[in-house]
């Protein structure tokens, strides 16, 4: 029995692998997390991909691939009678981890984590695939976006803001926001703005209406996935805020609904993200 | 002679039963807007020379936490009410306000629109409490529709068995329809199952509480014929009760209470079947006395978890229906243990 997990730590020389890199670059790639497919596209690493999860939308090409589940529900056969090579999982995936390794098939663990983690996962996927070059340009692009971003906010008072990530529609019941760790706080802070909820040091918070009160933010930042809205409805979802007068955002009408299945990825489209925020956070620093 | 002396000795009961739970209750509705996470001063909250806009003290006060006390006295008055109602229709100790699948429905219906959005607002109300409170109704047509079938009266065993399989029956539905949904539509209807009370604003409440009162007006004509019921259908027929009106009358009102309560604040568990049995240990098992006093206490109940649900974790939310099932569980266990 071969058993190799990808020395996924080792190769950015943080800690010690547990287990060799696998002998030679794999050719057939299946991507269970989304951000990782991707990336693994951005890197031209797309040709060798047989298999997606459920929930993979971009590349456009990467609807055309075998579907092998989503994070709660993996197919183990499909995945298998794919024949990968290469296999990346979540890394709360340890039991399909468990029985991949032991049907003989390299995996690669994919952690969610902070914006630093983006450019450090395609750096790792560079190494792994043997396209490395590609993905360092691939990490110069998007720093140089990134550097952009802060070249054009600095100098410019950070604006507190509230960056919502779901509630339900409607009416302010269930909102959950950004709190201090994780990528859309980073992206937030990189664009300009001072998360309210910063000193949670969690990803994501459910904030009470007390709270947001009492929080007082200057902007409010609305990321809203799913089915593209109707015509009026992002308004009428703005409108919803007018429940709370006495939240300056509210009074100065600083409520931005970006849509986009993409803002929550923490994949390649990141910048894209930043810039955004930006952009109405800071729009006079943006000509677009 | 025996009559009107046992006519004032429960007139009396009830007062003393009314006036210690309704200190209770209102000792609970006056206090619990005065804690929370962020300090306010009460002189600035109705301080009336301050724009409302530009008070966020008052905003706190009246936004935030006052809508969210009154909102856990309506549930839990309602789900308290409807478990002591169900319970003696039942004649189970064990039936909750989500025995009968009404819960289940008001589930299924906020999955759905939660999972295939779709935008109805009837006078500002957004579509999951709309939906919700629709599929409540319509599991309790199923059920009332099963439970009548056979014969002309209504069958309690059928009506228990029908709710218990509609329950069965409407979690998988919902399980399916999560199963369709992606990862952040899954994440808003599991966080719908918990339970939530911070409704931010009074629609939604005045939505609910003409509902709850209906069923509250309809509850004020059952403790007498529950007493005889709890003894049993035939009984309480040769006692000069028309049983099957009370026991329709019965289900309607409790159902509809429940309907109302969870489209409010979603299914928060264990009130419905605690807080009838410790008022039980307390007053005894006259519904006359059982009635009030679980609506009052359970309003106390769910406002005080519902300061801890704000609060332990402030300034993040801790879902208020894990907090009454955490408290609800072991404490129901505990009664289970020390009654056998």
């Amino acid at each position: 029995m071969t058993t190799v997990i990808v020395g996924l730590l080792a190769a950015c020389g943080g800690q010690p692998a547990r287990q060799p890199a696998p002998p030679k670059t794999p050719q057939r790639i299946v991507s269970l997390v989304p951000a990782v497919t991707e990336m693994l596209y951005a890197i031209g690493a797309g040709p060798r991909m047989v298999g997606a999860s459920s929930f993979d939308t971009y590349p456009p090409e990467v609807r055309a691939l075998p579907k092998v589940g989503g994070l709660i529900d993996p197919d183990l056969e499909r995945i298998i009678s794919l024949r990968p090579d290469l296999v990346v999982i979540s890394a709360t995936h340890a039991e399909l981890g468990v029985q991949l390794r032991s049907a003989g098939l390299a995996t690669f663990p994919y952690a969610l984590g902070d914006l630093a983690n983006v450019t450090h996962t395609i750096r790792i996927l560079g190494t792994v695939t043997g396209l490395d070059r590609e993905a360092a340009s691939v990490i110069a692009g998007l720093e140089s976006r990134f550097e952009a971003v802060r070249d054009r906010v600095k100098g410019r008072p950070k604006v507190r803001t509230l960056l919502v990530f779901s509630r339900q529609p409607g009416s302010l019941r269930g909102v959950y926001v950004s709190g201090g760790t994780g990528f859309l706080h980073d992206l937030l802070e990189l664009a300009g703005g001072e998360n309210v909820f910063a000193g949670v040091r969690r990803e994501a918070v459910q904030a009470t209406t007390e709270a947001i009160i009492s929080a007082a933010p200057d902007a409010i930042v609305e990321l809203r996935t799913g089915p593209a809205p109707a015509s009026g409805e992002i308004e009428r979802e703005r409108r919803s805020w007018d429940a709370l007068p006495a939240v300056p955002a509210v009074r100065t009408g600083r409520i931005f609904v970006l849509v986009g299945d993409e803002l929550v990825v923490p994949g390649v489209r990141v910048a894209d993200t930043a810039e955004r925020i930006a952009g109405v956070l800071h729009p006079d620093g943006f000509v677009r | 002679m025996a009559d009107v002396r046992e006519g004032t000795t429960i007139r009396r009961r009830l007062l003393l039963t009314l006036a210690v739970f309704g200190a209770l209750a209102a000792a609970a509705l006056l206090l619990a807007p005065l804690v929370g996470s962020a300090p306010i001063r009460l002189r600035r909250v109705f301080d009336r020379s301050l724009p409302f806009a530009d008070n966020p003290d008052a905003q706190i006060f009246f936004i935030a936490r006052l809508p969210r006390v009154l909102a856990g006295a309506l549930v839990g008055s309602a789900l308290a009410a409807s478990g002591v109602v169900l319970q003696a229709l039942l004649r189970n100790p064990l039936a909750t306000p989500f025995t009968l699948g009404v819960s289940a429905g008001a589930a299924l219906g906020a999955m759905l629109v939660i999972t295939f959005p779709v935008h109805v607002a009837l006078g500002g109300l957004p579509a999951v409490p709309l939906a919700s409170f629709a599929g409540s109704l319509g599991a309790v047509a199923i059920v009332y529709a099963l439970a009548t079938a056979r014969r002309g009266g209504v069958s309690t065993n059928v009506l228990l068995l029908a709710g218990v399989t509609l329950n069965a029956f409407f979690s998988a539905l919902i399980l399916f329809v999560q199963y369709l949904a992606d990862y952040s539509q899954t994440f808003r209807a599991v966080r719908w199952l918990m339970g939530d009370l911070d409704v931010a604003g009074y629609l939604p409440i005045a939505a609910a509480l003409p509902l709850v009162l209906a069923a509250f007006a309809a509850f004020a004509y059952l403790p007498r014929a529950l007493n005889l019921l709890a003894l049993g259908a035939d009984l309480a027929a040769s006692r000069g009760i028309d049983v099957r009106r009370t026991q329709r009358l019965a289900f309607f009102s409790a159902s509809l209470a429940t309907g109302a309560a969870v489209s409010l604040g979603g299914p928060i568990g264990f009130i419905g079947i605690v807080v009838p049995h410790l008022v039980r240990l307390i007053v005894g098992a006259d519904h006359r006395l059982v009635l009030p006093a679980s609506a009052l206490f359970g309003a106390a109940f769910l406002i005080a978890c519902d300061v801890g649900a704000r609060s332990l974790l402030a300034p993040m939310e801790l879902p208020v229906g894990i907090l009454t099932a955490m408290i609800g569980g072991p404490f129901f266990l505990w009664l289970l243990i020390r009654r056998s």
